[in-house]
């Protein structure tokens, strides 16, 4: 918590200090609804117009366990979930006792004083405030001798101790609970308003968030996942099929209740293997669909994607990654799927790998995914991960009306077609749909097996040879029109570091950190993962160490998975990484403090 | 936000050949039907006396009996000799991978109403690497034609042991003779929900062409088994059911009810080579219709909302 003035006078309990940002830790048990007091916290951020970043965690057993969300809001720029918390409530011993740690020196913690026994040794080091949460909420919702609603008690207690803005709050929660049974509705205010207006005993100060500059915008809330389900809607696509499986069936959950009110539909398969098929024979019938996955799944639908690099059919794979390999850490965060995203599969069969670095970047990377599968007729796939997937951002509202599209099919009959033709210009060649008529009778056909320009089988080793270059070609061209990126601090330095995909906040977080203790680092944050922009050598070129900060394993011989294709690409011995496979995300200064021992 | 600009904009086509003249702008009313010579593509890869030839000769002529028009025409197949039909048949088409043909098919045929679907393929691609989206697309009812050419063994990669192959079959991967108890392709698709199920022989060339159109007009999943000879690797496999080899070809009695499950269970079990015919035919709700019906439920209050709109309100929503 940044204090920047206290108004505090001697012996006033009702102290207020105006802070810039705070990181609230919830942590109790997964069926607790903790999850739902952050959704709140964040939803509030996002209409008051501040920054805001969750970073959850839930147990993969199927029901209970513990399980934590963490909210740090903020006037400012918020780049992470935050390191540590100043906030820490909890429900159980087993909260306290696992999270107390990550509380700031002198943090404060909140906890159910029900269930909750404090540590002797830690009273000195945190300031602890008990509150009897669970009885307390019976009690506001008329005894009925079930603590359900602790969760929107505790909410109370927090609006109270931040002098949140009690109306909006009041709104949010009868926006989350009307159209139920309204005593549902009564009773969640009967929650909120007995926390807020609960006495707390011990908590000398309040808190008081900064306002926020008006960005003018107004923002919208949405976790990653629905970013990336309602850019796939807004790209206009209207087909897709999909399997469940952790962290991706929220998205294609998503998609199968609202794909229908744009007269779409999603498919739920009896497989993996189905689910990319299906949604491969859904861009080959003209319009570009998606599937997705996570984990197992995506190694599942290698084969089908070899098919659509080689008969170079458009389609978006979404690959929610978690920790691996095989069934893993279901709902850890772990970057581990480049490799298979870039490399999966047999023979060579380029496609596209694109990673999303934020919820907002999501949304507008679904529709690039789509735009780019549409303009070079090739496989894409979008590498999200768990922790982007389930966390919670406020960004500014799209302006959808200029940017939803449309990619309805072009049934216009041709003279003639050649599906792979060798002499198209840029080298990229699109599909006609079934359903367009050639006048020339010669009707094509979309083939896995190596094949002539009019798409029948060949064993010529002359045309597999030219094909193969086709596919790759193209991908060079998508290369040289992809913008470089920029450099997050000076462009020229000590240590860059490197990452993808949801590290980057972390990353500039560490940038500033370090720069804050007078070292030379800057960041460089990488979108498009295959193929890689052009120039990217340059960047390296102003730095004496390039370091890649990716959470997956250092591999055999001892490089993460982009800095083992950063260092094949360029040949270039100042490439090394700082790995981690924890399933958690970054913490800025163990990215730092890696980074800077691996470069002394 | 920063993304590259590939704007919103209608590609253009590409391996269009200028030179040629623009189709003529006929009424598809005016339009002929196609011969054979109009239909027929490559040359068939298969072995001279394949059985395959008759149900590829039988596509022909029902497109041409039935008028139907070339792009309207999409035929899709997965691996093995029988999966080489897209190249020979002048439509749309796709060769897709080993045993995924269906759930291929599944997605051009949900979302192109539009286009007659249909799908060839063997016994290896149906029942063993494809039998759990036989299973589902069965299940599903989706509409579509499903023509497996059955011949008891894999030909492409040069006899083994199939699914249907019978007991005792000697193949390179049974040498002694295969131990394992054969797919009955009738019973798998009437028990996992096929809404037409009938069987052929390509030796019957009247009574295959006569069932592939019913299946083809049939709202639903369509299924045909066609006994279809491997002259290479199984020959003789089905003489007990060709008359002029001195089989016995038995058609279903017409007093068998379609409808009747359990009769069609019982039709199944006939002694080798069996009955011929319609098995097993009902009308049910298929998944194109399904789906049909929640889109007209779901657009029911949003006629004329723009898609951007109907996203804005649930933008709105998360505000």
């Amino acid at each position: 918590m940044s204090d920047n003035t206290s108004t505090a006078t001697p012996n006033d309990s009702s102290r207020t200090s105006a802070i810039t940002e705070s990181v609230i830790r919830i942590a109790g048990d997964s069926q607790d609804g903790i999850q739902a007091i952050g959704g709140f916290l964040a939803r509030l951020a996002g209409r008051s117009e501040q920054e805001v970043m969750t970073f959850m965690t839930i147990p993969s057993t199927i029901s209970g366990g513990p399980s934590i969300f963490q909210v740090r809001i903020g006037s400012g720029e918020v780049l992470s979930a935050g390191d540590e918390a100043d906030v820490l409530l909890c429900f159980y011993d087993h909260s306290y006792a696992n999270h107390i740690s990550s509380l700031k020196r002198g943090g404060i913690v909140l906890y159910d004083s029900d269930h909750v026994t404090p540590k002797e040794d830690m009273l000195s080091v945190y300031r602890h405030v008990g509150v009897a949460i669970s009885s307390l909420t019976v009690e506001a919702i008329g005894g009925t001798g079930r603590d359900k609603g602790k969760n929107i008690y505790a909410l109370g207690l927090i609006a109270k101790m931040f002098d949140l803005n009690v109306p909006k709050l009041t709104k949010l929660i009868e926006e989350r609970f009307g159209g139920k049974d309204p005593s549902i509705v009564a009773n969640a205010l009967n929650c909120f308003n007995g926390g807020y207006g609960h006495q707390i005993q011990g908590l000398i100060e309040s808190f008081r968030f900064e306002h926020a500059e008006k960005t003018g915008a107004p923002q919208v809330v949405m976790s990653g996942n629905e970013a990336l389900a309602y850019g796939i809607i807004a790209a206009g696509v209207r087909f897709g099929a999909g399997y469940p499986i952790t962290p991706w069936s929220e998205i294609m959950e998503l998609l199968r209740r609202e794909l229908p009110k744009y007269g779409g539909m999603f498919v739920q398969t009896e497989d993996e293997i189905a689910a990319i098929s299906m949604a491969i024979g859904g861009s080959y019938a003209g319009r570009v669909s998606v599937t997705g996955s996570s984990g197992p799944g995506i190694s599942l639908k290698t084969e089908a994607l070899g098919w659509a690099s080689m008969a170079e059919m458009p389609v978006v794979v979404i690959d929610v990654q978690r920790g691996g390999p095989s069934t893993g850490m279901p709902t850890n965060q772990e970057q581990s799927d480049l490799n298979i995203a870039c490399f999966g599969g047999h023979g060579d069969s380029p496609r596209v790998v694109l990673a999303p670095s934020s919820v907002e970047d999501c949304f507008y990377t679904a529709i690039e995914a789509v735009n780019i599968a549409r303009k070079f007729s090739t496989p894409v796939i979008i590498l999200s991960d768990q922790a982007i997937a389930t966390r919670i951002e406020a960004f500014p509202c799209p302006d959808l009306q200029n940017i939803c599209q449309d990619i309805s099919p072009d049934f216009t009959p041709v003279a003639d077609h050649k599906p792979y033709d060798l002499t198209a210009a840029d080298g990229v060649t699109r599909h006609i749909a079934p359903g367009t008529r050639v006048a020339s009778g010669k009707y094509p056909v979309a083939t896995g097996l190596e094949h002539d320009e009019l798409g029948h089988p060949t064993g010529s080793g002359k045309l597999h040879t030219q094909m193969n270059a086709k596919r790759r070609n193209k991908l060079r061209k998508l290369a040289s029109e992809l913008p470089v990126p920029k450099i997050y601090g000076a462009t020229e330095g000590h240590v860059l570091l490197v990452g993808w995909g949801s590290s980057k906040g972390p990353i500039e977080e560490a940038v500033k950190l370090g720069r804050s203790q007078g070292e030379a680092v800057s960041g460089l944050h990488i979108k498009y993962i295959n193929p890689l922009p052009n120039g990217l050598e340059n960047l390296f070129n102003g730095f004496t160490h390039v370091v890649v900060c990716e959470i997956n394993d250092e591999g055999l011989y001892g490089h993460g998975q982009l800095a083992s294709l950063l260092r094949s690409r360029y040949c270039d011995p100042r490439i090394k990484s700082v790995t981690k496979t924890d399933g958690l995300p970054w913490k800025v200064k163990d990215i730092l403090t890696r980074a800077l021992a691996l470069t002394k | 936000m920063s993304t590259i600009a590939i704007p919103n904009e209608t590609l253009p086509r590409t391996g269009i050949a200028a030179t040629l003249p623009a189709p003529a702008p006929l009424a598809d009313a005016d339009r002929k039907p196609l011969t054979k010579k109009e239909t027929a593509a490559d040359h068939p890869t298969w072995c001279p006396g394949c059985g395959d030839f008759s149900v590829l000769a039988l596509y022909y002529k029902l497109i041409e009996k039935r008028k139907m028009l070339h792009e309207n025409i999409c035929t899709v197949a997965g691996i093995g000799c029988s999966s080489r039909f897209p190249y020979f048949v002048q439509a749309h088409g796709a060769h897709f991978i080993h045993g995924r043909a269906l759930a291929f098919a599944s997605g051009v045929s949900l979302s192109r109403p539009d286009l007659h679907v249909f799908v060839f393929g063997g016994d290896g691609d149906a029942f063993s690497i494809g039998g759990n989206h036989f299973t589902h697309t069965a299940r599903k009812n989706i509409k579509l034609t499903y023509v497996v050419m059955d011949n008891f063994v894999y030909g492409l990669t040069k006899k083994q042991t199939s699914p249907t192959s019978p007991i005792g079959f000697k193949s390179k991967t049974d040498v002694g003779g295969s131990t394992d108890r054969p797919v009955n392709p009738m019973k798998q698709a009437i028990s996992a929900g096929a809404t037409f199920v009938g069987r052929a022989t390509a030796t019957n060339l009247p009574h295959l062409l006569k069932l592939m159109e019913a299946a083809m007009d049939h709202d639903g999943f369509s299924f045909i088994e066609c006994l279809s000879e491997c002259i290479e690797f199984f020959p003789g496999a089905f003489d007990a059911a060709i008359p002029r080899k001195g089989g016995t070809f038995t058609e279903i009695p017409a007093e068998h009810d379609v409808t009747d499950e359990y009769a069609a269970y019982k039709l199944c079990d006939a002694p080798w080579p069996g009955v011929f015919g319609t098995f097993y035919k009902v009308d049910r709700a298929t998944k194109n219709a399904n789906e049909a019906k929640l889109i007209t439920d779901s657009r029911a209050k949003l006629a004329g909302v723009p898609d951007w709109q109907i996203l804005q309100r649930n933008f709105d929503r998360m505000k």
